[in-house]
C-alpha cells in the first residue's frame, strides 16, 4: 500500500469520478442530437421506423442520463471537497460559466421530463418534436460551459492574484480564454461522433445477431452517416487544437510528441517506447507532420521539451494517450467513409460481416478515444492545476481519509456500471424493435 | 441591497426550493417502499409515479445550483466546508447517486424490483440526515483550525444533542411535507383510495415534526446562545410558522382544500427556514466565514446576478409549462393521459 498522501488520492479519486462520468456525459450530449435527427426524419418522411428509433433511444437514454446526473453531482461536489484551496481561488473566476452550466442543465432537465412523457399527447407531431430542441440545446450548452471552465484551468486569464486573494476579475475574458474555442468545439463534436458510433454499434450488433428487419438497416445507415459527418468535423477541429497547443501550451504538445529538440520540419512520432536517455525506439516517424499539425507549414519550427523548465514538464506518458486518440479517430473516420462509399456505390447496405464487426467495435473504441483524449489533456497540464498560477499539490485537500473515500466511490461506480448495463440489456432484449412495431400497431405480426 | 446580501438571499431561496421539492421526492420514495411492505402499494403507486417521473431530474438541479452559487459568491466556504466535510459530503454524494440512479432503474428499467426500490427508498431518508450536517457544522463549535489545518471534530459532532435534533427534524419533516403534498395530489387525481393512505401518513408525521422543531429550537439555545437570541428577535416568524402548521392540520382534518393546506405547509417551513437563516447572518460558517468575505470582484458579482436573472427568465416559464403539463393537467394527474 502507498503511504497516505491526500494529493495523490485526490488526484486518483477525481480521475476515477470524471473518467466514469464522461462516459455518461458524452452519451448525454450526443444522443439527444441523434434522437432529434431520427424524430425529425420520422415526421418529415412519414416513416414510423425513425420515430420508433427516436423513442427507443430516448428510453435507453433516460437510464444513462440518471447515472450522468448523479455522477455529475458527485464531481461538482468533489471539486470543493477534494480541491478546497483551488476552489477558494479559482471558484470566483469561473463562477459565471459554472453557474451557466447549471442553468443549461436545469433547462435540459425540465424539457427532458416533458419530452419523455408527451409522446402521444399532441395531435401535431411537430409539437412533441419541439420539446427535444431545448434538450439538445441544454445538453450541448452545459458541455460548452463546463468545458470553458476546464479551458480556463489550461489558459487562465481575466484576473489578478494578490497572495491568496483574486482581484480584478473579468468574467467574460476568463470564460472566453484562448483554449475555449478549440476545446469546446472538440468536446462537442467528439461527443456527437461517439454517440453516433455507440448507436451504430448497437444496430450492427443486432444485424450480426441475425436480425433482418429493415428497421435495423435504417438505424445503421442513419447512425453511420451521422458518424461520418461528426468524425470529419472532429478531425478538423482536432487539427485546430494542435495549432492551439503549439501556440499556447507548447510543452503539452512537445510531451505528447516526445519532441525534445526544437527543430524545423518536425516529424510526428507514432507509437514507440522511450529509452533510458529519452531516446525514442520502435516508433514510426512521419516527416513534416508535426510542423504541419502545429503551424500548418511543413517547414515551421516546433518548440522542443528541452527548452522548458525541467521541473514543470508534463509527464511523457501522455504520448500514448495522444496516439491512441489520434489512431482511433483516424480508424473511425476511414471506417465510416468506407461504409458511406459502399452504400453509395451499390445503392444498398454493405452486408460484409467484417465491416459489421468493425462497427460493433467502433462505439466502445470511440469511447476509449474520449477517455484517452481527456487523460492526455488533463495529465498533459501537470504539474499545474491552474497553469502558471497554482500547482496541483497546492490545490488539494489536507483532509484525512481520502483513501477510504476512493474505495467507497470506486465501489459505487462499479455497482452503478453493473446495474445500468444489466437494466439496459433487459430493457431492450425483452422488448425488441420487431415486437414494439407490432405492439404499437405500426406493423401486423406474423400470422398465427 | 448589497451583493453579498443579495447573493445569500438568492442562495437561501434556492435551498428552500430544494427543501420543498426534495422532501416531496425523498418522502415519496420512502412511502412507495413502505407501502410495498404494508401491501398498500397498489393504492398509491400510480399517483407517486405519475408525479415523480417527469420532475426527479429537476429536483437534483436545485441542489447543484445551491452549491455552485455558494462557491461562486462565497469562495471561502469552499475552503472551510470543503476541507472539513470530506466524509459527510462524500456519504451524501454516494447516497444521492444511489438514489437517483436506482430511481431510474426501478422506474424505467426493471419495474417492481424490490432491491432497487429498497435502495431508492432507504437512501432517500438518509440523504437529508447527511445534508443537514452542513447546517449543524455552520452553527460553529465543530471545526478546529490548528497550524493551518482544519479538522472536523467528529467525536464532538456525534455527541452533540443539537446535531441529532437537526437530523431528526430533517427526517420527520420530509415525511410530513411529502405526505401533505401527496394528499393534495391524490385528491386532484380523484384517487380516493390513495388519498386515505397518504392522509394517514400526513397525520402521523405532523406531531413529530412540530416536536422536533421545538427540540432544535431548544438545542440551539444551548449550543449557540447568540444565534438563539437573534432568533428571538424574529420570534414573530416562528409564531406565524406555527399558526400555518395549525391551519394546515385543520384543513387536512376537515378533508377539504388540500391545495391550501399544502401552501400553508410551504409557508410554515418558509417562515421557519428564513427566520433561522436571517438570524444566522452575518455568519455563514460560524465563526470562520461571514457574508462580508464574499466575492472580491464587483464585475463578477454583477455578471452572476445578470446570469441569474437571465436564467430565471428562461426557467420560470419552463417550470410553469412543466407544472401545467404534469401537475395541473387534470387528465394527466388522473392517469387518463400518458
Amino acid at each position: 500500500m502507498l503511504p497516505y498522501d491526500p494529493v495523490l488520492y485526490s488526484r486518483i479519486l477525481t480521475g476515477v469520478t470524471l473518467g466514469f462520468h464522461i462516459i455518461f456525459a458524452t452519451i448525454g450530449v450526443g444522443v439527444p442530437v441523434m434522437i432529434a435527427i431520427a424524430e425529425w426524419l420520422g415526421i418529415r418522411r412519414k416513416d414510423p421506423y425513425y420515430t420508433l428509433m427516436a423513442r427507443r433511444w430516448a428510453r435507453g437514454f433516460v437510464i444513462t442520463v440518471a447515472v450522468g446526473v448523479v455522477t455529475g453531482t458527485a464531481i461538482g461536489l468533489q471539486l470543493s471537497l477534494l480541491w478546497p484551496s483551488f476552489m477558494q481561488i479559482a471558484g470566483q473566476a469561473i463562477a459565471l460559466p459554472l453557474f451557466m452550466e447549471t442553468f443549461a442543465f436545469f433547462f435540459e432537465a425540465i424539457f427532458l421530463g416533458i419530452y419523455l412523457y408527451t409522446w402521444d399527447r399532441f395531435r401535431n407531431p411537430w409539437v412533441h418534436f419541439a420539446f427535444v430542441i431545448p434538450v439538445v440545446l441544454g445538453s450541448s450548452a452545459s458541455a460548452f460551459f463546463i468545458t470553458a471552465v476546464n479551458a480556463f484551468m489550461n489558459t487562465p486569464q481575466g484576473f489578478e492574484l494578490a497572495g491568496r486573494t483574486i482581484i480584478n476579475i473579468d468574467p467574460i475574458k476568463a470564460m472566453f480564454n484562448p483554449a475555449t474555442p478549440t476545446k469546446t468545439a472538440h468536446v462537442l463534436s467528439s461527443a456527437y461522433m461517439t454517440s453516433a458510433f455507440v448507436l451504430a454499434s448497437i444496430a450492427a450488433f443486432a444485424i450480426l445477431g441475425g436480425r433482418k428487419h429493415p428497421y435495423y438497416k435504417k438505424a445503421l445507415k442513419l447512425t453511420m452517416i451521422a458518424a461520418l459527418v461528426f468524425s470529419a468535423l472532429t478531425a478538423f477541429i482536432g487539427d485546430l487544437s494542435g495549432k492551439f497547443l503549439a501556440k499556447y501550451q507548447p510543452e503539452k504538445l512537445a510531451a505528447a510528441e516526445w519532441h525534445f529538440e526544437t527543430t524545423e520540419q518536425a516529424p510526428l512520432i507514432l507509437g514507440g517506447v522511450l529509452g533510458p536517455n529519452n531516446e525514442v525506439r520502435y516508433a514510426i516517424k512521419i516527416p513534416y507532420a508535426l510542423s504541419i499539425l502545429a503551424h500548418g507549414d511543413p517547414n515551421a519550427t516546433v518548440q522542443g521539451l528541452n527548452e522548458f523548465d525541467p521541473d514543470k514538464l508534463p509527464p511523457l506518458r501522455t504520448h500514448y494517450f495522444f496516439d491512441a486518440m489520434v489512431v482511433i479517430g483516424g480508424f473511425l473516420l476511414v471506417l465510416s467513409l468506407f461504409f458511406w462509399l459502399s452504400i453509395r456505390k451499390t445503392g444498398r447496405f454493405a452486408h460484409n460481416r467484417l465491416i459489421l464487426r468493425c462497427i460493433v467495435a467502433a462505439g466502445p473504441l470511440a469511447m476509449l478515444a474520449i477517455e484517452c483524449g481527456w487523460i492526455f489533456t488533463e495529465v498533459g497540464r501537470q504539474p499545474w492545476i491552474l497553469r502558471g498560477y497554482m500547482t496541483t499539490q497546492a490545490g488539494a485537500t489536507t483532509s484525512d481519509h481520502v483513501d477510504v473515500m476512493l474505495l467507497l466511490f470506486s465501489a459505487l461506480y462499479a455497482i452503478l456500471a453493473a446495474t445500468s448495463i444489466s437494466v439496459l440489456g433487459k430493457m431492450f432484449r425483452r422488448n425488441t424493435a420487431e415486437q414494439e412495431l407490432i405492439a404499437r400497431g405500426i406493423e401486423r405480426g406474423p400470422r398465427t | 441591497m448589497n451583493y453579498e446580501l443579495l447573493g445569500i438571499s438568492v442562495l437561501w431561496i434556492f435551498l428552500y426550493g430544494y427543501l420543498i421539492v426534495a422532501s416531496i421526492d425523498f418522502g415519496a420514495g420512502f412511502f412507495s417502499f413502505y407501502s410495498m411492505l404494508t401491501k398498500e402499494r397498489h393504492l398509491i403507486h400510480g399517483v407517486i409515479e405519475r408525479y415523480l417521473s417527469p420532475v426527479w431530474e429537476v429536483t437534483n438541479v436545485f441542489l447543484i445550483f445551491f452549491f455552485v452559487g455558494m462557491v461562486g459568491f462565497f469562495p471561502d466556504t469552499a475552503y472551510y466546508l470543503g476541507t472539513t466535510l470530506l466524509i459527510p459530503g462524500s456519504i451524501a454524494i454516494i447516497l444521492i447517486a444511489l438514489r437517483g440512479s436506482y430511481y431510474a432503474f426501478s422506474t424505467y428499467g426493471a419495474k417492481d424490483n424490490k432491491l432497487y426500490m429498497f435502495v431508492y427508498g432507504a437512501s432517500g431518508l438518509l440523504i437529508p440526515a447527511s445534508l443537514s450536517m452542513v447546517l449543524t457544522i455552520s452553527e460553529g463549535g465543530f471545526i478546529e483550525e490548528k497550524a493551518g489545518k482544519l479538522t472536523l471534530l467528529y467525536d464532538k459532532l456525534l455527541a452533540s444533542p443539537y446535531a441529532w435534533s437537526v437530523v431528526l427534524l430533517a427526517i420527520v419533516s420530509i415525511l410530513y411535507i411529502s405526505a401533505v403534498f401527496l394528499t393534495f395530489y391524490a385528491d386532484r387525481a380523484r384517487d380516493f383510495a390513495a388519498l386515505q393512505v397518504v392522509r394517514k401518513y400526513a397525520f402521523a408525521w405532523s406531531v413529530p415534526t412540530i416536536l422536533s422543531s421545538l427540540l432544535v429550537f431548544f438545542s440551539i439555545h444551548r449550543h449557540n446562545p447568540d444565534h438563539f437570541a437573534k432568533m428571538m428577535d424574529l420570534a414573530w416568524m416562528f409564531v406565524l410558522s406555527f399558526l400555518c402548521f395549525l391551519g394546515a392540520i385543520r384543513l387536512i382534518w376537515q378533508g377539504r382544500r388540500y391545495g391550501t393546506a399544502f401552501v400553508l405547509v410551504m409557508l410554515q417551513f418558509a417562515l421557519a427556514f428564513f427566520g433561522y437563516g436571517a438570524a444566522h447572518l452575518p455568519y455563514i460558517v460560524y465563526p470562520f466565514v461571514t457574508i462580508h468575505e464574499s466575492i472580491t470582484s464587483p464585475t463578477m458579482a454583477l455578471a452572476l446576478v445578470m446570469a441569474f436573472i437571465a436564467g430565471l427568465l428562461l426557467l420560470i416559464p419552463s417550470l410553469v409549462l412543466l407544472m401545467r403539463l404534469f401537475l395541473f393537467d387534470a387528465d394527466y394527474v388522473q392517469g387518463k393521459k400518458k
